[in-house]
């Protein structure tokens, strides 16, 4: 079994204008780097990005932000990253915030079989709106639906031929969770092992969520805010 | 004299109990972790998939992989784990934080908060804020008594966009200590100085003052 292809370029084939992609990541840790430039590189337009967060001006998703190539956002926190805000707030961007955990839980579901949940997050407030509600052990929850995607794409530390996947502290956020949830998923590895190196005990994502897997070069790693102690 | 963010933080310090798990907000919340008493020990949960949250790295070892819920980085403790998002939520969810400790806009006196939205001004996202309001069953909420135009904070009836209702069940600001119980707010403690009639004065909605009301001891 062999599912991996040469680099981003070629991992993101098929991808077209219009489609609903997942993108792993908390800020900019754990962001699939080399992929993000190849959605630029290819000029893919009115693309639903489903992620945790926006990127910041310039990097990350804010690539994809600069050159409007996304139309709608659905993601749980964006406050970094002030052309986003701009977009959103002028009406040029599409965005559904969601609560980051409902977030978490409604790709784990997607990629789980579960049609839809109850949770109590947002109940009472703007999120709750046309949703359905109802009361367990005294408690009002809504009911949220899964989400999936055309394609889900995540960075993991390693991998191997069979798509395999661990992660690497925390790294792994909603990388976990959307590998599960994309009918085809992309994974771009800082390390690609043959297959039989890797642990069984130790492997994050089981190989059979995962279709296309490359090895990711020239990673910036950038970090938001760094902060330390002296 | 009104606390200072520390002097806050300070306070919802004496709050933790040893063997606590514990959920702190972006803002004055994190400066808790600063205060933990010597003899108790309390682990840090961090929502982006870290339990056991270490002190900031030494100036050259930032690790971009290892950061906070703020997206700053952060180091281990002996003991910690890593986890993914959906895994992370569980733990919130499922009500496995012991306590959690968040700023706000408004806090009402039936407990309901606004901390994440000023409509055509600020549309951020809400994070993780709303599924730890929803969840938790301990909730202090850190913030000053009046915000930077002398309005209270701490209210009848929420004015902006809600993070969730009935679910405020402290309120740790610079002036005070408030319960809020089914009755409405009760002023617990003042802070060293401030009197009670500043307090109320400064509270929009009705105080419940019983008795002597003890200055905080930091």
């Amino acid at each position: 079994m062999n599912k991996v292809v040469k680099n981003a370029k070629e991992a993101i084939e098929g991808m077209q204008n219009g489609q609903t992609f997942m993108l792993g990541g908390f800020g900019l840790c754990g962001i699939p780097e080399n992929t993000i430039n190849a959605l630029v590189d290819e000029g893919l337009t009115d693309l639903i990005c489903i992620s945790n967060n926006a990127g910041i001006d310039g990097f990350g998703l804010g690539k994809l932000l600069r050159k409007h190539q996304i139309k709608k956002m659905i993601s749980s926190y964006v406050g970094e990253n002030k052309e986003f805000e701009r977009q959103m707030l002028s009406g040029e961007l599409e965005v559904d915030l969601i609560p980051q955990g409902t977030l978490a839980e409604r790709l784990r579901a997607g990629g789980a079989g579960i049609p839809a949940f109850y949770v109590p997050a947002g109940y009472g407030t703007e999120v709750g709106e046309g949703k359905e509600s109802r009361e367990f052990n005294g408690k009002m929850h809504l009911l949220e639906h899964a989400l999936s995607a055309d394609f889900a794409i995540v960075k993991a530390w390693k991998g191997d031929a069979m798509g395999n996947l661990i992660y690497r502290e925390t790294a792994n956020n909603f990388n976990q969770p959307m590998a599960m949830a994309g009918k085809i998923t992309i994974a771009e590895v800082e390390i690609l092992v043959p297959t039989g190196k890797l642990n069984p005990n130790e492997i994050h994502t089981p190989g059979i969520f995962v279709q296309r897997i490359f090895k990711g070069v020239d990673y910036e790693k950038r970090i938001e805010f760094e902060t330390v102690s002296d | 004299m009104s606390l200072d963010k520390n002097g806050i933080a300070k306070r919802i310090a004496q709050e933790l109990e040893d063997g606590y798990y514990v959920n702190l907000g972006i803002g004055i919340p994190t400066l808790v972790a600063n205060y933990v008493p010597e003899n108790i020990e309390v682990v840090l949960q961090s929502e982006n998939g870290l339990l056991g949250i270490g002190p900031f790295p030494k100036k050259g070892e930032a690790d971009p992989d290892l950061i906070n819920a703020g997206k700053q980085t952060v180091t281990t403790i002996a003991g910690s784990s890593f986890f993914d998002s959906s895994l992370s939520f569980a733990m919130i969810r499922g009500g496995h934080v012991d306590l959690t400790v968040l700023g706000a806009f408004e806090v009402t006196d039936k407990g309901d908060i606004s901390s994440w939205k000023i409509p055509g001004k600020m549309v951020k996202g809400m994070g993780g804020a709303m599924d730890l309001v929803a969840a938790a069953d301990n909730i202090i909420v850190a913030t000053t008594h009046t915000d930077r135009n002398g309005n209270p904070k701490l209210i009848k009836e929420c004015q902006l966009p809600l993070t969730g209702i009935n679910c405020v069940k402290k309120i740790v600001s610079d002036l005070a200590v408030i319960d809020v119980t089914d009755k409405g707010f009760k002023l617990i403690e003042r802070a060293p100085g401030v009197t009670v009639e500043e307090i109320l004065e400064k509270t929009g909605a009705p105080l419940i003052v019983e008795g002597e009301v003890p200055e905080m001891v930091l």
